[in-house]
């Protein structure tokens, strides 16, 4: 909580959005107004953290796909899966067919329950109430007493349908077990398989309405349209996403592509390479880094082809394919590109922020029906190939998946007896947080001028900023800094400061 | 009990957890609309856009049901803890974390400064020339920028404020939340209580598990990895190290059914105050070895005994860890 002790400057004024709302985890926004009444500056903070990557040395690594799902309870199966590919990577595991469709089905399911909740229960109230509604109302159950009942229904059908997937192959519907070093814990019956498959029926149909939802509430509005495009959400960054051989997006595997604010391609990378292309920068004013390519380098909190910024988000994985990998997807693909940049191609990047809940929803009708492909494959009920055991010797590996939220990678060190020395995560929201930062900033000061009354509403519209992310601080705080650096001022009744001690 | 407008207040909130137990909450499914008629939400950073300053507003015992998930890692946490606590009538620890410590807790067993080299100094993407670190207070030209102080080591709930019930689970199991829920909302048992375990049973996961036993010892250890269990049959007498003896039941054993051994996350069972020691005696009878030195050497295989044995419950159990 902002403590009412925070010295402000003479001159200033301070606003605090505390907590932030809507979200996956903890954040607070502190804006500094001049004299005037226009936005001096405005800080984003994360004042949380665990500590998995120190608590989880010592532990064997084939435990990492149960722990890290831990770090975030809303994406279990997004840590599930890059901690069980760069277990896979630890023990030189060469998984079968059947075990890395089983692997990319569980990931798509999940994904359309994820991407579900985030559009309905976070993203919608802003679109369906109103930016500016009474934020009593501006939830889920405000969504459902405006769409209806039935569409509610649905709603909570489709997450409950997912959860049963998620039990069918983890046995838990939340923190799923199952992902494991060299494929599942278990494969899938007939039966199983059947009920899946009537699963991801009903999740296409419903991601296909979704999408036409989307249409009607959002682009239907010429306000939102205009919000959209010309308010203050806009910033040229750089891209990253997984790609198939294919330079389609994929949720589960393939390589890292990362393409430039105009859209050309910058570089890929594998796994293993990454810590060849991405560095971390430490801030001293919140508990959170913020990643950046390497080769760019780190210019500060701005935009542009010679900053080091990137965003990983669902428009980011648009923006650095060439298409997706099912065709309905693949026509909402095309409809989006053409629409906002002109280009059905989507060779030429969008970067309006707030049309990465378009994306978003696009992205949920491709994990929809490559969910259906999937489970219809004729592998899948395969007794014996969901799995092999792992006994080479272990050493070093990492995963990487495409997180709901951004690109998640796992690297890990063990010893001989695969009990992990070394942790290192880079996880999807964290990719974005200095982007983040910028958006909100931006948004304050497109939408705080002097006169303008700030009201809850303008306040609610800042936090629109970082909701287009959908962001996870739970994931993003999975570092935690042990021994606290503490500093300690005596000022005098002027408030000068007339002696120091610090313990770091 | 319910207020003006006829409905329960409820609150959720989340400390230092990972958001599966907000998640386990909607997990209740088509009950929630049904919830929805008894009550409505005055407080919920996940889901709804009430800020703390609302909850300071509130008049004291203005929330019906408040429900806590995460353990208490720093002082902002303790903070909204001592808040919620004051404004409301029966505040609920959700979850392993809140009740036991839960997973965030085995950072108890490292040092912060450890704990910070790695976050921030040696760590393979980290680019920190200038050794900067986080700072509890930073200048700016225009004014102090707070982040809160972190305490030595995960705090469970009950020992920052009173609890009135503990709902164990990571996350707690959708028809335990509803049971609970249900008797707490319909009056079956009292808004204030002295931490009562509700939502769970009296047994273990053992008691709950269709695998058969077949009264085999332990012959050796075995890693999940490496090993095809036999299907149908208890994964303890196989060699894999389960929790289910040593863990309460009320998940109805659902990690068995995919295969995999329980990891011990409804924390102890009700005949013992530490997990750990709980597992170290179910242990004991069933290891294959007749002389001491032989239980040594099989236990010996078991490579990491305290993240396995108390992986929940590192803030609740003897295991306490100096700092």
């Amino acid at each position: 909580m902002t403590s009412p002790h925070a010295k402000t400057s003479d001159g200033y004024r301070r606003i605090s959005i505390d907590p932030i709302t809507r979200l996956e985890g903890h954040g607070k926004i502190d804006i500094f107004l001049d004299g005037d009444g226009n936005v001096a500056e405005c800080f984003f903070q994360v004042p949380e953290l665990r500590g998995f990557e120190k608590f989880c040395e010592g532990r064997p690594v084939e435990e990492m796909p149960r722990l890290t799902p831990r770090i975030c309870g809303v994406c279990p199966e997004a840590h599930m899966m890059a901690a069980a590919k760069a277990c896979d990577a630890v023990y030189g595991a060469e998984l079968p067919l059947t075990a890395r469709l089983l692997r990319e089905l569980q990931y798509n399911i999940f994904y359309v329950t994820d991407h579900t909740t985030n559009f309905y229960a976070l993203a919608a109230p802003d679109f369906v109430m109103g930016p500016t509604s009474d934020p009593a109302t501006r939830n889920l159950i405000g969504v459902i007493g405006k769409v209806g009942l039935e569409i509610g229904r649905e709603v909570i059908k489709c997450r409950a349908w997912g959860h049963e997937a998620a039990a069918i192959f983890g046995g838990k519907p939340v923190n799923p077990a199952n992902a494991i070093p060299g494929g599942m814990s278990k494969g899938l019956s007939a039966q199983e398989r059947d009920r899946l498959e009537e699963i991801c029926r009903f999740m296409q149909e419903f991601a296909t309405f979704t999408l036409k939802l989307f249409h009607d509430v959002v682009l239907a509005n010429p306000e939102y349209v205009e919000l959209i495009l010309k308010g203050p959400y806009y910033h040229e960054t750089y891209s990253m996403g997984l790609v198939d051989e294919k330079n389609r997006v994929n949720f589960y595997d393939g390589k890292v592509r990362v393409v430039d604010p105009k859209g050309k391609e910058f570089c890929t990378y594998q796994p293993r390479e990454y810590a060849q292309h991405v560095a971390e920068r430490v801030e001293p004013w919140t508990y959170l880094k913020f990643p950046y390519l390497k080769a760019v380098g780190w210019k500060g909190f701005v935009d542009g082809v010679d900053s080091g910024v990137y965003r990983a988000t669902p428009q980011s994985r648009l923006n650095v394919a060439d298409g997706m990998n099912s065709p309905r997807a693949q026509e909402a693909y095309e409809e989006y590109f053409e629409t906002l940049t002109g280009d059905r191609s989507g060779k030429t990047p969008v970067h309006h922020t707030l049309a990465i809940h378009w994306a978003r929803v696009i992205e949920l009708l491709n994990a929809a029906e490559r969910g259906l492909e999937l489970v219809r494959h004729p592998a899948i009920t395969d007794p014996q190939a969901f799995r092999v055991l792992c006994d080479k010797t272990p050493g070093e590996g990492v995963g990487i998946v495409e997180a709901p939220r951004g690109t998640l990678t796992h690297h890990y060190v063990t010893d001989e007896r695969g009990v992990l020395q070394k942790a290192n995560l880079i996880v999807g929201t964290t990719n974005n947080h200095a982007a983040i930062c910028m958006s909100i900033k931006r948004a304050a000061q497109g939408l705080i001028r002097k006169g303008v009354e700030v009201t809850e509403g303008v306040l609610n519209m800042i936090e629109m900023a970082f909701r287009a992310y959908d962001p996870c601080f739970g994931c993003a705080t999975h570092s935690l800094p042990g021994r606290m650096p503490l500093r300690v001022r005596v000022r005098d009744l002027d408030g000068a400061i007339l002696a120091e001690r610090t313990r770091g | 009990m319910p207020s003006a407008n006829g409905k329960l207040k409820v609150g959720m909130y989340w400390a230092a957890s990972c958001g599966g137990c907000d998640i386990s909450l909607l997990e209740i499914g088509p009950r929630l609309l049904e919830l929805l008629q008894i009550a409505e939400v005055v407080f919920w950073p996940c889901a709804a856009d009430f800020k703390y300053a609302n909850v300071v507003g509130y008049p004291d015992a203005f929330i019906d049901l408040c429900f806590f998930n995460g353990g208490v890692r720093n002082s902002e946490q303790e903070e909204v803890a001592r808040l919620l606590r004051k404004k409301s009538k029966s505040l609920i620890a959700y979850g392993a974390c809140a009740s036991g410590g839960g997973i965030p807790a085995l950072a108890n067993l490292k040092s912060r400064d450890a704990i910070f080299d790695a976050a921030y100094h040696h760590n393979p993407s980290t680019q920190n020339p200038e050794g900067t670190e986080p700072q509890p207070l930073v200048e700016t030209p225009l004014g102090e920028l707070e982040i809160p102080e972190f305490y030595p080591a995960v705090l469970r709930l009950r020992d920052v404020v009173p609890v009135d019930y503990e709902l164990p689970g990571c996350p707690p199991q959708a028809d335990r939340v509803w049971e609970a829920v249900q008797a707490v909302a319909g009056g079956a048992v009292p808004l204030r209580n002295a931490g009562l375990k509700v939502g769970c049973t009296d047994k273990t996961v053992c008691d709950e598990c269709s695998r058969e036993k077949k009264q085999a010892k332990i012959a050796r250890f075995k890693r999940h990895h490496q090993v095809r269990p036999e299907p149908g049959w208890c994964l303890l007498e196989q060699g894999l190290l389960c929790m289910g003896p040593a863990t309460r039941g009320g998940c109805g054993a659902l990690c068995l059914k995919a295969d995999m051994p329980c990891e011990g996350c409804y924390g102890p069972p009700p005949s013992a105050e530490d997990q750990a020691t709980s597992m170290m005696g179910a242990l004991g009878a069933l290891l294959d070895a007749t002389t001491e030195e032989r239980a040594r050497e099989l236990v010996a295989e078991i490579p990491d005994p305290v993240g396995g044995f108390a992986r929940f419950s590192l803030a609740s159990g003897y295991l306490k860890v100096a700092k």
